[in-house]
């Protein structure tokens, strides 16, 4: 039986966890000060490379890396924390600012100061207004206490820290979007190179992480990289908070480290789908990630294995569908989202996302083929990597991974519905 | 699939007004003069706050948006030409800006807003279902928009919806009507029942 790893969420659901005063005496902030008194930015990025780190909300790149690339010199520089947590079956930041968004807050100080950055945002979607509300009271209770501002705690560093609200756009999730919508553009994707880290908000270089990765750094400081190590597997270090949601009978965030199995994920501490029901595919990082089968749950879950089962970690959401579900009304719904939420900078992605909807829509309304199978396929492949972001990927991995899988069952729908359709033509 | 259109591909919906011709002789507007427009003094002192903050005054754009939009109901060309006058910005920035956003709005809502998350993780718990209930019940309801809404990032409750930006659930058909009836007494919608009442996180 996997019980639940509790680092990252130790003391969550204590009342006044989001206070300054309840924070600290949990050694809140004592990081901060290590980061600022204690060691340097060498040290800190030498230690955020040793520990593993790797990024929480979706890509899974190195956070230590990522921190080096930062040029070194006097330029301005920022730290952009990606709180715009918009993927389908993720919710795991949302927990994370609700409950302990001093966490967050050192965590974006300690990395500024790693970075070399003098100016932080807090990029948190539109609708999470009440988390919102929740972090502006505490950055206003740590500037109180001088922990962020003007020679932070008498020190020679300054870091201003920002709470900015975006307005409802999945694609400021991306990263380049979030840098545009940051300047208060539309928020389009940009050409890469120049990555962030070298030209990003304000053309100047920018560290761009996760909340839960920026939540890490702080227990990382104060318990060292070998302490992080310790947890999860050789390459994917550390716990994970997994949100767990769909057809399963107990719903929730999970934390547990990398590398168990996804199946005692999915039925120990979720709760398996309904009583009678079987899973019939799940996806194991977000609506973003190819879905998996039910023999796919005994995997392990961590980046490398879910990588080479051809599809990904992602921010760990598991959405569980079970065998009551359609997986072309899925599929419909899916697709959907991903022509609502594409920017239409890039033909591909625009283009493709809308011509998959109306496909599905021609599926469901009894007007197609099995040969549509093979365009939409089509479709999906031609999509893949040829966009700026990887939106229109999103959408083509997905709905490609389910054609691949639930083939006979696409192909029985399409008949059905045509049959259907056959019977309403003669009754009309 | 509407009658008589039979093998035909839907168009999708299309914004109001897509089809009318443009004024090509017409001057684009200009940044409007301090002097002409009155702009109410809290939202401009909203605005001002916000450009302090950043390093560029241009990133207050959707946070002095969002105050304007909560003042006028929505973003009415007063509404941005207000804020283009605070920001020393051309309207035409401000609407490219709006256009683009889900919850800003060009066009005139409703105050009150439920937004019924129907994406992945609350479909294969039947939140269509719970939509089309509310969207019934609320059929009368007046300065109120109901719509679907894409993940809301709460599929722990789901099926949910945000009603005013608070979230509450795990819905049923059964909710509905007393979800509308809330709204139409602006009382609480299912006390208890929301994300953050007594503890729940």
């Amino acid at each position: 039986m996997l019980t639940e790893k509790r680092v990252l969420l130790e003391n969550i659901d204590e009342p006044g966890l989001n206070t300054i005063d309840v924070y600290e005496r949990h050694g809140g902030y004592k990081s901060l000060r290590k980061a600022l008194f204690d060691t340097d930015s060498h040290a800190l990025i030498e230690m955020l490379e040793a520990c593993g780190l790797r990024g929480r909300g979706g890509a899974g790149f190195s956070m230590g890396k990522k921190v080096s690339f930062i040029p070194k010199g006097s330029q301005d520089k920022y730290l952009c924390c990606n709180a715009d947590e918009s993927e389908p079956g993720t919710f795991k930041d949302r927990l994370l600012m609700q409950k302990n968004p001093h966490r967050l807050i050192e965590g974006c100080l300690i990395a500024s100061i790693a970075a070399g950055a003098t100016h932080a945002f807090i990029f948190i979607r539109g609708e999470y207004e009440l988390q919102a509300d929740i972090l502006d009271a505490a950055v206003a209770e740590a500037y109180a206490k001088g922990y962020i501002g003007r020679h932070m705690l008498d020190s020679r560093r300054s870091v201003e820290l920002v709470v900015h609200r975006g307005a409802g756009a999945y694609i400021c999730g991306e990263e380049s979007a979030l840098l545009d919508a940051l300047e208060g553009k539309r928020g389009n994707p940009r050409l890469k190179p120049p990555f962030p880290a070298i030209q990003g908000l304000y053309q100047g270089p920018t560290l761009i992480n996760n909340v839960e990765t920026l939540s890490n750094v702080p227990l990382i400081v104060a318990n060292g990289a070998d302490w992080f190590k310790s947890m999860g597997t050789e390459k994917s270090a550390g716990t994970k908070v997994v949100s767990v949601s769909g057809n399963v009978q107990n719903p929730g965030n999970f934390e547990v480290e990398l590398g168990v199995k996804a199946r005692d994920i999915v039925y120990d501490l979720a709760g398996g789908p309904p009583e009678g029901r079987r899973v019939k595919c799940w996806f194991p990082g977000g609506s973003s990630a190819p879905v998996l089968t039910e023999a796919d749950l005994d995997l392990a879950y961590d980046f490398e294995t879910m990588a080479q089962a051809g599809s990904m970690l992602g921010s760990g959401a598991i959405i569980v569908v079970d065998d009551s579900q359609s997986i072309p009304g899925l599929a419909l719904r899916l697709a959907e989202f991903y022509r609502h939420e594409s920017c239409g900078k890039c033909s591909p992605c625009r283009e493709g996302t809308n011509w998959t909807v109306k496909m599905l829509e021609r599926i469901e309304n009894g007007d197609s083929t099995p040969m549509d199978l093979e365009i939409m396929a089509q479709v999906q492949s031609n999509i893949i990597g040829n966009c700026l972001c990887v939106l229109g990927d999103s959408m083509a991995m997905p709905i490609g991974s389910m054609i691949e899988k639930f083939r006979p069952e696409f192909e029985e729908h399409i008949e059905d519905a045509r049959a259907r359709a056959d019977v309403e033509a003669h009754a009309a | 699939m509407t009658q008589g259109d039979e093998g035909a591909i839907r168009a999708a919906e299309t914004p109001a007004g897509w089809d009318r011709a443009v004024d090509l002789d017409a001057d684009p507007a200009t940044i409007p003069d301090p002097a002409e427009l009155e702009v109410p003094a809290e939202l401009r002192a909203e605005i001002e706050r916000r450009m302090a903050l950043y390093p560029d005054r241009h990133s207050a754009a959707i946070p002095a948006l969002t105050a304007a939009q909560k003042l006028h109901g929505w973003c009415s060309p007063e509404a941005i030409a207000q804020v283009a006058c605070v920001m020393r910005v051309t309207p035409a920035y401000l609407s490219s800006v709006v256009t683009f956003y889900d919850m800003l709005s060009d066009q005139p809502v409703g105050r009150n807003s439920v937004y019924v998350c129907t994406s992945v993780a609350c479909h294969v718990k039947d939140a269509k279902r719970v939509y089309d209930a509310i969207e019934r019940a609320g059929a009368g309801l007046s300065d109120t928009v109901i719509r679907e809404f894409e993940c809301l990032g709460a599929c722990d409750m789901a099926p949910m919806a945000s009603v005013n930006g608070r979230f509450v659930g795990p819905l049923t058909e059964e909710d509905a009507p007393a979800i509308v009836d809330a709204i139409a007494k602006g009382e609480e919608v299912l006390p208890g029942r929301g994300l953050g009442d007594g503890g729940r996180g």
